[in-house]
This record gives C-alpha cells, structure tokens and sequence, in this order.
C-alpha cells in the first residue's frame, strides 16, 4: 500500500473524528453551564447530585465509561441496541464526561469574579439574569480560556478513544493499516494529524486570547 | 448653628431608616439606627474602623438586609418593622423600583472592566431603564465633562488611574439620576494626589444640591462638604448634628478621642 493510500484511508476516518470532536464540544460547552450552575445551587440536593456526577465523571477513565455506555444495556437490561448504538454511545459518553470537565472550568471560573461586580451590578438595577449574560458571563469566558484551550486539546486527541468502540475514526484506521502492512508510517501521519489540529485550534485560541486582550483587571 | 438648624427640616424626606438593626451571627453590627436625609442634604458618616459604617450603607442600598427596622424611600417602604422587631421586607417590583431612588459609589470602584468607560456610565440606562441610547450617550458625555473626564470615553478601566475610575463611577451612578447617592468612603484606596479631584467632584456635586450621603475618614473634607454629621462607633450613633458641632465641639469624649487621631 502506497503512502497516498494510507492517507487516504486516514483522512476518511478524520471525517467521524472531527465529528466526535463538534459533536462533544456542542453537547458538552452549554451541558457543562448546567452542571456548574447545579453544583452552585443553594438548593442541596441538586449540588449533591451535581457534585456527585462531576467526581465520577472525572474520577473514572473516560474509556471505560465509553465500555459502560456501549455494553450497558445489553448486560443490564438485555436490550439488543442497534449498529448505531456505538456511535450514540460514543457520542453521549464524550459530552457527558466533557461536560464535568467544563463545568469545574465554569464554576472556577464564575467564582473568581468578585463579589464587587455583583453588588454594582444589583445597585444599578440589573436582573440576575442581566448580571450573569452582560457582567459575569465575559469576564468568565476571558478568565477560563487558557482551561479551556487545554481541555479542548485534550480532546482532540482524546477522540482516539473511540477505538475501542469499533469506530472508524482516524486512529482506529491506523491501528488497522499498521497492523495489516505491517508498518509505522500510519502512527507517523496520525501523529502528524492530531498535531496540526492541535496547532490550528492552539492558533485561534491565541486570535481569541488577543482579542480578549483589550482590558485585564 | 441657627442658619444650620433652619436648613434641616426644609425638604423632603427622601431615606428614612428607623430603629435598624442588624447582626451577622451573634454580633450586633448596627444597634438601632435612625436617620431621615432630606432633599438637598449632605451627610457625613465618620467614626472608627468596624463601627458598622459600611453595614449602614449597604442596608440602606439593599446589599444587607435589616433584621429590624423600617426603611423607606419617600413613598416606597422597602422594609417595615412587623411589630415583633422584625423587618419584613417588600415584594421584588418594589424593591426594584427603590433600587431607582439612590446610587451608591464603593471604595474600590467596581467599574466593569470589560466595558468602556462610556458602556460602563451608559449600559444600565440603556438595559435596567430602557433610556434611549442616544440620550444616555448626550448624558454621558455631559457626566464625563463635568467629571474632568472628557475625551476618555472609549478607555477601559484599567487604563485609568484610581481618581479617574472613581469618578467614573460617579458618573455612572449619577447617569441612573438618584434622589440619593451613598458613597463608601470614596477616596480611601486612592493616593492624596488623587483624592484631591474626587473630593473636588463631591463637592461640586453639594453645591448643586446633590442628596449625599457620605462614609468618609476624610474629616476637612467632611467639615466643608456635609450639613449633618453622625458619629458612629460599636454599631450606635454616639454624636450627630450640623457639621461643625460635631467637629469643632464634639460632646462626646469617644467623638473627642477619635477626631483627636483623625486631626488633619
Ligand atoms: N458579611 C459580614 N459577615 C460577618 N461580619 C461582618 C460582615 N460585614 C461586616 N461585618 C462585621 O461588622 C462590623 C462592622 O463592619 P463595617 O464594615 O460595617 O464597619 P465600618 O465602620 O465600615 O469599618 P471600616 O471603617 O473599617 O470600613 C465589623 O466587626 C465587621 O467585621
Ligand atoms: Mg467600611
């Protein structure tokens, strides 16, 4: 098998391992508010159970909760999922576990913003719904954004896990062809792939930064 | 003294706080309070640290809530005693309406640093009271001139020094236009070069008639600018009266004491 060939081969599974990458960020970013939201609430229970689940969440590898998701239902309830079912779990299992991740990112976050810019904001007249979007939220988003540069990193390459799910991303194909020719060269362009990626998400991570740039505090 | 005592009394009663209370734990923080500011006056709190100066202002800007006591805002009773020595504090809209009637400029500023000075001074008459936008900037501008602060509307906080900040701040409160504007000890985190322009806008605003009520440890400053002072110490109003009473022939030994160290 030619170079040309392998890449080929590869850049089909870069196709399902940039959607796991979208489809986690866009289930887990505002999952994540949810959760931080419910780990502040005064309402006890609600922090328990928030709290509970960041700490399994995080507390587990994210692998076997990957294993969890896909043989659960058969081995607890007997339920026969369909050949999707691995793509759903795949996805449920990324968000859900990202999610914990951003939402002690977030709570670090909307913590660190002092008590002053509430109490200006609540003698101005401002909601508290006013007060969270226009006042706490972007300082928020300037504070938590080297975090979150670094989990969204992560999981660029976290997305390698769906191996064992059976899902073709890129690292699956990889792992196929060298194993098939014999060879390292599909390690090598895996490699060079995930470093890219990262290099272009670090690259608009920095344009963000910048722009954020225009005040500190 | 005559010309003072004929001042007060003149106008409305725009806050009235009678018989607060207010504890954090067991500890007894204000011990039945009372004041009523007039329309046009000038108040000046002084007195030692920890005396409950600050717990005063934010009760009356709603930061804290009174465990007893009755708080009004001319015709808008924000919290009334139940009888039982409870206070019972008003429905939501109420309270937001009251948030209407006064301002209030903290120690260290509070500006919101991702905002411009023109956002800062123009956001909340815009989003909390639905001004027009272009009329909140013409008074912006108006604001930031009379602030000495001209020209400096695109800068964010953090550009400005603590003096210009502060009285940024001013001007954001004022652009709400309060009946009454509490200020915490304005110029406490600011070098004497800088409090100088602060204490000056203060002034100007006494002049023109501006409601103010005023927690300072700057006591010349307090002499000049305010027609009442109350001298609080331990959560109690040991002394209060015209300004100059209070200062030049304090009746209270612990008055005497602490302007002693205060002397300036
Ligand atoms: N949120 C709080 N929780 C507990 N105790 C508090 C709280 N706020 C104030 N106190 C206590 O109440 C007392 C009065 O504090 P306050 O800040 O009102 O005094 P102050 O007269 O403003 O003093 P300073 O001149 O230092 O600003 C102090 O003993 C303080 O420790
Ligand atoms: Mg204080």
């Amino acid at each position: 098998m030619d170079f040309g060939t392998m890449l080929g081969l590869m850049g089909q599974g870069l196709m399902l391992t940039g959607q796991i990458f979208v489809v986690t960020l866009v289930g887990a970013l505002p999952l994540g508010v949810l959760v931080a939201l419910a780990r502040m609430s005064r309402f006890k229970p609600l922090a328990v159970i928030a709290t509970l689940y960041i700490s399994i969440l995080r507390g587990t590898p994210l692998m076997l909760q990957l294993m969890a998701l896909m043989f659960g239902p058969y081995y607890l309830f007997g339920a026969q999922m369909g050949a999707d079912w691995k793509f759903w779990a795949c996805d449920i299992g990324f968000i859900l576990n990202y999610a914990a991740y951003f939402a002690e990112i977030y709570r670090s976050g909307i913590q660190s913003i002092p008590r002053g810019q509430y109490e200006a904001a609540q003698v101005l007249g401002y909601t508290r719904a006013q007060t969270f979007m226009k006042i706490v939220l972007p300082q928020v988003v300037k504070r938590i954004l080297p975090a979150m540069g670094n989990e969204i990193i992560t999981l660029v390459k976290d997305t390698s896990l769906a191996f064992v799910l059976g899902i073709m991303e890129m690292f699956t194909r990889a792992q196929a062809i060298a194993a098939s020719q014999v060879s390292l060269v599909p390690y090598a362009i895996a490699a060079a792939i995930y470093w890219v990626c990262c290099l272009i998400i670090e690259f608009i991570l920095n344009r963000v930064e910048k722009k954020l740039d225009y005040y500190h505090d | 003294m005559a010309e003072e005592t004929a001042h007060e009394g003149t106008g409305k009663v725009l806050v009235s706080l009678e018989h607060a209370k207010k504890s954090f734990g067991d500890a007894p923080v204000l011990k039945d309070i009372s004041l009523s500011v007039r329309e046009g006056e000038v108040w000046g709190i002084i007195g030692p640290s920890g005396g409950g100066k600050s717990t005063l202002l934010r009760c009356c800007t709603l930061l804290e809530t009174l465990d007893s006591g009755t708080l009004r805002y001319e015709d808008i009773t924000v919290a009334e005693d139940n009888g039982a020595g409870h206070s019972v504090y008003a429905d939501k809209a109420t309270l937001a309406k009251a948030r209407q009637r006064f301002g209030l400029v903290f120690q260290n500023f509070n500006l919101f640093p991702h905002y411009t000075v023109l956002q800062n001074i123009i956001d909340a008459p815009v989003s909390v009271q639905k001004v027009p936008k272009d009329e909140a900037i013409a008074r912006a501008h108006e604001l930031l001139e009379k602030m000495d602060l001209a020209g400096k509307e695109d800068y964010v906080p953090c550009d400005l020094s603590g003096g210009q900040q502060q009285r940024v701040a001013i001007a954001r409160a004022l652009a709400m236009r309060p009946d009454v504007l509490f200020f915490d000890e304005p110029t406490s985190a600011l070098d004497p070069e800088l409090t100088k322009g602060v204490l000056n806008v203060i002034r100007q605003l006494a002049e023109e008639k501006m409601t103010m009520v005023i927690v300072t440890h700057e006591m010349t400053f307090a002499r000049d600018v305010a027609d009442h002072i109350v001298f609080m110490d331990a959560g109690v109003v040991v002394e209060e009266g015209p300004a100059e009473q209070v200062i030049d022939h304090p009746q209270h030994e612990r008055t005497r004491a602490f302007l002693a160290n205060y002397g300036d």
